[in-house]
């Protein structure tokens, strides 16, 4: 019987070489193909730049508790606003996947997604900001 | 009732933008960020998810031995709800497909190039000129110690355009890094204001 939790994990065939006897127990060890995590989605409804930051306005703990792991580390993470790039690197997820987890997150608003440059544009109000605060820089 | 139930509105008004610094391998784009970043440089193994099971072709007679991670990663507070970040593009071919992912939303790009090895930058010029809307300018690293190159020799080399400006600088010291970086926001903003006329 093949129900449908069991498809949520796909476990590679070469994963299961490396440890025989690790068993079921370590379904969300590293070997579980990132994309399982988000249900086999690759995109997410916003746009989502590498360098767009993600802050929780306010933390709720509650919401925290009914997280998957990986969306609560996320959650977690984020109240010290940070871009997407480093919530990838800090949680060793691929930039996809939490791309989609993100998304999910603020669909709940539980996360807000800052604007970026681009998102105006790169006007040239924006730009001249970003060449006065280079200016300004110490050397 | 007071203000501080909110503390963290001011935060959210905090935007991002992001330059882009492309160039070969072991010219100088490591250098170049961690010259201006204010954060240590960022393990990007996770972006590449099964895109880094291959192995890396290291060029031979190179001496470099921190490119298993590929790519660099820089952040700059120019205001208090400004933040400047710095992306520079993995040299390995095979990280090709992260090149748009990267370059999306960027406000412009730099490509670095070194004279002793200035075939290594070709691809990026090359991207850049033909596969990318984005304003790119060309910095010459000019290492101690290498004989200098006359800026026309090194645009004529890279068959660069007269459009794209053309400038040498010093991706370690701090100043000439931060000098780039006005230099790509400068043209990028030159070029807004003729694509955007009144």
């Amino acid at each position: 019987m093949t129900g449908p939790a069991k498809d949520v994990m796909t476990v590679s065939s070469d994963d299961l070489h490396d440890d025989p006897t690790d068993g079921g127990k370590r379904m969300r060890s590293k070997r579980i193909r990132p994309y399982a995590l988000t249900g086999g989605r690759t995109r997410a409804r916003h746009h989502l730049l590498v360098e767009t930051l993600i802050s929780v306005p306010e933390f709720d703990p509650v919401l925290a508790d009914s997280l998957m792991p990986e969306s609560r580390m996320l959650y977690t993470r984020a109240c010290q606003r940070m871009s997407i790039a480093e919530l990838s690197a800090t949680l060793d997820l691929p930039l996809g996947v939490i791309r989609v987890l993100i998304s999910d997150l603020a669909g709940q608003n539980a996360v807000y997604i800052h604007p970026t440059a681009y998102a105006y544009q790169n006007n040239p109000r924006v730009l001249e900001r970003i060449l006065d605060g280079l200016k300004q820089l110490p050397v | 009732m007071d203000s501080s139930s909110s503390p963290s509105d001011s935060g959210l008004l905090t935007i991002s933008a992001k330059i882009v610094v492309a160039g070969g391998f072991g010219v100088g784009k490591t250098t170049l960020v961690n010259s201006v970043s204010e954060v240590a440089p960022l393990n990007t193994d996770a972006w590449m998810t099964e895109a880094s099971e291959g192995v890396d072709d290291l060029p031979p007679g190179t001496t470099k031995s921190t490119t298993t991670v590929a790519m660099d990663f820089g952040r700059i507070t120019l205001h208090r709800d400004l933040l400047l970040y710095l992306f520079g593009t993995p040299g390995q071919a095979r990280f090709w497909f992260l090149w748009d992912d990267l370059c999306r939303g960027a406000l412009g790009a730099v490509v670095l190039v070194d004279t002793s090895r200035i075939d290594q930058s070709f691809a990026a010029v090359n991207y850049f000129e033909n596969d990318s809307e984005l304003p790119f300018i060309v910095a010459v690293n000019r290492f101690e110690g290498k004989p200098r190159h006359d800026v026309d020799e090194v645009r004529d080399a890279l068959a660069l355009t007269e459009s794209v400006p053309l400038i040498e600088c010093d991706a370690r010291s701090r100043a000439s890094a931060i000098d780039v970086l006005q230099e790509v926001v400068t043209h990028s903003l030159s070029l807004s204001r003729v694509s955007v006329p009144g």
